[in-house]
């Protein structure tokens, strides 16, 4: 964001090029981002939901396959206060 | 040699019918024989843009099924003698198109002219996957929103994967069109601009379409806008990418309509 964005209102365009640069990354899967990661991703958020709002670009998961051993990484980044989720109406 | 073209778009209501019946009159202005086909079988509207939704007689799935010979369902446009027009069947559903069918018409289709548009049906089911399936080159219609962007990233994937082209290992050769696009909303930062667009889908751009009345002005009345009112700017905006198309190197610019500063004023549309 320049500093000239700070005076003025920023318009609605950034956030739109962000939020598909996001969810494409996803969907577009590639090296390394296979079903699995997809599913694991998926059902990690799920529960981790039950009890914690999480956004979902705060979830990071690296599956990566060695020679003997393979490795799966989750990073999720919790909220400041670990708010009980709402109660869905 | 012919050249199969499919307009695609994955999202419904983006202007893939009006962007084939302008690139086929503008390729036929500029001499080329052309047929644009409808494969929205079941939703047929290219007749209704092109103003001959009264001629139709036999179409798409009559020729397939081998009930009609193509010759009797092409129509001639009436404005152009070497732009024809061939309808998809408004009552069967999309199950009649075989794929043995359609790739004998595809084959007679490049027999008879220089290009062959086919307007693809939005989605990416059945219909839109056989639009594409024997194309050479396709065109992305995309309109700077988020849905539209999206499903157009989608069938650029479709388009590498599921076409006769890609399946022989080649690559497919692809172009966007940007419809709808308003240059000062994208300047006021309230509209993807142009280069946020096509950093995110990365294929090259063949035309920025700019939005204007004439677009259904020109559908109104069922004519191509590039014949209707060939000055306008969304019609100067495909004649440019038509010349692109034919390989000519055609600077590229956001055509508009002018308009007085006092009239600029009068008309600022609400955002």
């Amino acid at each position: 964001m320049s500093l000239l964005n700070l005076f003025n209102r920023r318009g609605s365009a950034p956030v739109a090029r962000d939020r598909l640069q996001l969810i494409l990354a996803h969907e577009r899967g590639g090296a390394g981002g296979s079903d699995l990661v997809m599913i694991l991703r998926e059902e990690i958020l799920a529960v981790i939901a039950k009890h914690v709002i999480v956004e979902q670009d705060k979830v990071q998961i690296r599956l990566e396959r060695g020679k003997d051993v393979s490795t799966l990484g989750v990073d999720i980044e919790l909220p400041v206060s670990l708010a009980p989720r709402r109660q869905a109406a | 040699m012919a050249k199969v073209l499919v307009v695609t778009s994955g999202k419904g209501g983006v202007g893939k019918t009006t962007t084939t019946a302008a690139l086929g009159a503008a390729l036929a202005q500029a001499g080329q024989s052309v047929a644009v086909v409808d494969f929205d079988v079941g939703l047929r509207n290219l007749d209704l843009v092109m103003g001959a939704e009264r001629r139709v007689v036999y179409d798409l799935i009559n020729v397939v099924n081998g009930d009609a010979k193509l010759n009797q369902a092409l129509i001639r446009d009436k404005r152009l003698e070497n732009l024809s027009l061939l309808p998809a069947s408004q009552t069967r559903d999309k199950d009649a198109l075989t794929d043995e069918g359609i790739a004998r018409v595809m084959d007679e289709l490049r027999e008879k002219f220089d290009w062959v548009i086919c307007d693809s049906p939005a989605g990416i089911e059945r219909g839109a996957t056989l639009a594409m399936r024997h194309a050479d080159l396709a065109v992305v219609v995309t309109n700077p929103e988020v849905s539209s962007v999206r499903d157009s990233d989608r069938i650029i994937g479709l388009l590498d994967s599921k076409t006769l082209k890609a399946e022989r290992g080649e690559t497919m050769e692809k172009h966007l069109i940007l419809t709808r696009y308003d240059a000062a909303r994208a300047d006021r930062g309230d509209m993807l601009k142009i280069d946020d667009v096509l950093e995110i889908l990365s294929i090259p751009l063949l035309a920025i379409i700019p939005e204007s009345m004439e677009v259904l002005r020109a559908s109104n009345v069922g004519c191509p806008v590039t014949l209707n009112n060939p000055l306008s700017a969304p019609a100067r905006a495909y004649i440019d990418a038509v010349r692109r198309l034919k390989g000519e190197t055609v600077p590229m610019s956001v055509p508009s309509d002018k308009k007085s500063l006092l009239n600029k004023l009068f008309t600022r549309r609400a955002a």
